[in-house]
Order: C-alpha cells, then structure tokens, then sequence
C-alpha cells in the first residue's frame, strides 16, 4: 500500500469549553476522493482548518503528502489548496485579475496564460474580464475552485463545496471535482448532503460529535445495515429531475454538457431504485 | 522571514492598489471633510482666531493634515476586515507564502492612499493663500514626519480591523483619534486654553507634531518639539505593533 496522501492520527480541538474535535484518525489514499460527512457544526470545517495549517490541533497529529501539519506547515501549504465554504474571491477584482493574482502568489511564470487556460476551462472566458461581484453563487464558486487549481497542488480541500448553489451549478462542482480525482489530485471534501458523497467520493466517513463514527466505502456502510429488503416501488422522477429536464443544461457552462448531467442524473436514480 | 517577502508583499500591494483606485471616493472622502474644516475655520472662525501667524492658513494646516491621516487609517481597518469576512484570508494564509505580506500589505496601502489625500489637501491649501518657504530638506522632514504618524495609526487600525466583530467597530475606532487634533495647538494656540485643558493639549501627541511642522514649513528653528514628536510616533508605532502582532497571532492560532 503506498503512503497516505493525508494521515489523521487522534485529532482533538476545543474552542473554550466546546469540545469539538475528540480524536479524530482517518487516512486518504493518494489520487482518490474523500468525503467527510456530518451534520451542521459536527466539526467537518475545524478538520479542514487543521489540514491547511489555519488552525492549530490542541492533541493528535496530521500529515499532509508526508509532512507535518504542525511542524512543517510551509511544506504542507505547498503541496495543498483550500477552497472555503464562503467563495474566497476577491469582489472588486475581475476574474482573471483573480486568477493572475493567485498564480503570482504562488510565484509561477506567465500568470496571464494560466489564467486565460482556467477561465476557458471553466467557461469564464467571456466574464473574465468583469468584475467577480457581478457574478452568480455557481460562477463565484466554478472561479474559487479554478483559483485552487493555480500550480497544480496534490491535495486539494474542498469544504461545502456545493453549499447554496442551485442544481446546475452543483452539477458541475460534481465534474469538476471527478475530473480533478481523474488527473490523480487527492481531494477531500467536506459536505452535509448525503447524496453528493454518495455520488463522489470513493471513501466515505462519518463526523458526528467530535469523532468518525464510520469509514469506508459505500458498499462498506451500507453493510453496516441489515439487508436490504426487496420492495417494489413504482419509480417517479424526483424534482431535480424535472427541474433539470425542464430548464436544460444546454445553457450551462464548466466542463458539464448535457451528456454529463443526464449521466448523473441517472445514477442516482439508480441508486436509489 | 519567507525569502519572497517583497515579491509577495509587492503583488499584494498591487491588488489593493487596485482596490483604491476602483473606489476612488475613499481617498476623495478621506479628503474633503478635511478641506471642509479648513474653509470653515478659515473662511468662518479664523477672523476672530488669534494666532502668531499672520496666514491663518498655514498655522492651520498641519492639524487638518493629522485629521485627514487619522479619518484616512480608518479605511485601512475596513478592508482588513472585509477581507478576513470574506474568506480571501484564509486562502493567503493556506498557500505557501510570506504571511507578514498579507499585512504590511495593507500598511503600505494605507500609506500611499493617505499620502494621496494630503497632496489634493495641500493643493487645496496652495488655492486658499497658503504659503511656505521651506526647502525641498524641510518638506521631507515634513513627508517623513506624517509617514511615520501615518504608519503608527495603521498599525492601531491593524488592532481594529483584527479584532472587530463588525464593519462599523473596525471603521468606529478612529472617532477618537480624529478628535485629538481639536484639543491640541492645531486651531488655536495652547495659551488662551484653561488649566486642566491646556495641559492635556500641551501634553498629547499632536501638539508636537503639529508644532513641528508649522516650524518646519515656517522656517523656524524647530526646537525640542520634534524629539518629542519623533518619540510619541515611534512609542505609538512600537506598542500598536506589538498589539496587532498579538491580535493576528489570535486570528491565525
């Protein structure tokens, strides 16, 4: 087996007397995606925090790509990037500007080419010269994601990714989080919807009050119930798929093209069948 | 210290370079309550003001320049703080960089925008008679001085915008520091004020600075006023930088 692309070893936190984190362990194997799943305030953001060197754990350890959280949080920061639960853009500036302004940061040559490469990758192409406040949840959320991209980090942490973005727009996160684990970046994410770790990650763990109360795969979790029973139902077409069927995706932009929806769209109905 | 301070420093700079000169009012607002208060004590009160200077002008223009610097800083505190609301902080402080640039970034920014304001402050006080004959070496000494109290207010605006829990509490902070040049010799001379007041002006900060100045621009010796200056500015610069060095390690922690 090779070495863990992010080792989490008894992770605690507290904020004053609130005990957030109680020893937390999981591991994820490099290039695959990782789904953190847990209810409002069950710490998923305090362990997203901690991977990305923005918070000290007060016990435990963690390890990043093999380097240390705590001790060698430069070499941690190289190797990763964060997208926020809050789109983390800057308003006043254009999307390109923002994109040129994190490739500098990271000190690349030709951020303007970078750039231009992200925004027609992500259909920014035409508003990449507008100002980012000008732009809806899904294309704020398409742009922070491209600006995590910036260098090509092995790790990426993706916290809410979908939160408040309407279907469309969550659609495509879902593709472009699949294609990033398709190049071989490691990415885990955190979420509170069910069906996006469901339809994501290949490993899924459960946070609920400060520790994993679960981990492994879906087919894994799912044994932990008995048996499935044998019902019949008579299949109707959930909301979100009239609703995509009726507004079409042709109008849509980032990597996700009619083709791609309805794929999606139909697995999870399978799944749920 | 990260090898690529400058670098990091100088993109940073840039960006809220461009912060400013896309909201232009707030170098055009820092400027003109200023002016305001200059034409209204000139044009209204300056009549019945006595001051040993026959331009009542330029005994009155290094106080509004200090109250320009200290409504100015106020901005500083804002931007941190939307900033750090806006998650944009947390993506600096994830990627491999020189984490004092996310801040001297704003000091410097700071720095330059208030220096905007006091030249279209000066240019308005050329228009209205004002009148020095001071040297290219007195008005860097000038230049100097104002930076200096410049970068100490920042660094208490850093404190504001670290520490405040809304936009209006890191804005709020300089209501204070705006008022200390009314209780100081910058519109009237020390003397003419009661015992208790005229000790508080003669003491504080910007009596000094104030002096300084209108000696520098005057031609006149400047005297022990400016050590005293030069000490406040640097006691206020190294205790607010201890202070806001604290509250970001709280932040970041």
């Amino acid at each position: 087996m090779t070495a863990a692309a992010i080792r989490v070893e008894g992770i605690e936190k507290s904020f004053k007397a609130l005990h957030v984190l109680r020893g937390v362990d999981f591991e994820v194997a490099p290039g695959s995606i990782f789904a953190l799943l847990g209810s409002n305030g069950a710490g998923k953001t305090t362990i997203v925090k901690i991977l990305s060197t923005l918070l000290k754990a007060d016990a435990g350890s963690a390890a990043v790509e093999g380097f240390d959280v705590a001790t060698e949080p430069l070499k941690v920061r190289q190797s990763i990037s964060l997208t926020g639960q809050f789109a983390a853009v800057d308003e006043v500036l254009s999307g390109k500007e923002n994109l040129v302004l994190v490739a500098k940061l990271r000190h690349l040559k030709n951020p303007g080419e970078i750039a231009d490469e992200l925004l027609a990758q992500f259909s920014l192409t035409e508003a990449g010269s507008r100002k980012v406040a000008s732009y809806s949840g899904g294309m704020r959320r398409r742009l922070d994601i491209a600006m995590s991209l910036i260098g090509n980090p092995q790790v990426i942490f993706l916290d809410e990714p979908t939160t408040g973005l309407d279907p469309e727009a969550r659609l495509e996160v879902w593709q472009i989080v699949k294609n990033l684990a398709k190049q071989g970046t490691t990415v885990l994410l955190t979420t509170q919807y069910l069906d996006e770790a469901e339809q994501l990650a290949d490993r899924i763990a459960i946070l609920h009050e400060g520790r994993i109360i679960a981990n492994g795969t879906l087919a894994e979790l799912k044994q932990l119930l008995p048996p499935a029973k044998i019902e019949y139902v008579e299949k109707q077409p959930s909301l979100e798929d009239i609703f995509l069927a009726l507004v079409g995706s042709g109008n849509t932009a980032a990597g996700t093209n009619a083709a791609g929806t309805a794929a999606a769209g139909n697995e999870s109905v399978k799944d749920r069948s | 210290m990260n090898t690529h301070f400058f670098a990091d420093t100088s993109v940073l700079l840039g960006r809220s370079m461009r912060h400013i000169f896309r909201s232009v009012d707030t170098i055009i607002t820092t400027a003109i309550t200023p002016i305001a208060l200059m034409l209204l004590f000139v044009y209204v009160f300056g009549g019945a003001i006595r001051t040993d200077t026959e331009n009542y002008v330029n005994y009155l223009l290094p106080g509004i320049m200090l109250i320009a610097i200290a409504s100015g800083i106020a901005y500083t505190a804002v931007r941190l703080f939307t900033d750090m609301q806006s998650g944009i902080f947390e993506r600096f402080h994830s990627m491999p960089i020189a984490r004092s640039s996310i801040l001297w970034a704003h000091v410097l920014t700071s720095l330059v925008a208030n220096g905007l304001s006091l030249v279209i402050i000066v240019l308005v006080a050329l228009l209205m008679g004002f009148r020095s004959s001071a040297n290219v070496l007195d008005w860097l000494a000038v230049a100097g001085i104002l930076a200096l109290f410049t970068l100490a207010l920042t660094w208490i605006a850093i404190i504001a915008g670290l520490s405040a829990k809304s936009v209006d509490g890191a804005g709020g902070f300089s209501y204070p520091l705006i008022f200390l040049p009314f209780i100081s010799s910058a519109f009237v001379p020390t003397e003419t004020m009661p015992g208790p007041v005229r000790w508080f002006a003669e003491n504080q900060p910007v009596t000094s600075i104030v002096n300084t100045i209108q000696d520098l621009l005057a031609q006149r010796p400047v005297g022990g006023d400016i050590w005293v200056a030069l000490a406040w500015c640097l006691g206020i610069l190294i205790v607010s930088y201890a202070f806001a060095t604290a509250a970001y390690k709280r932040q970041i922690a």
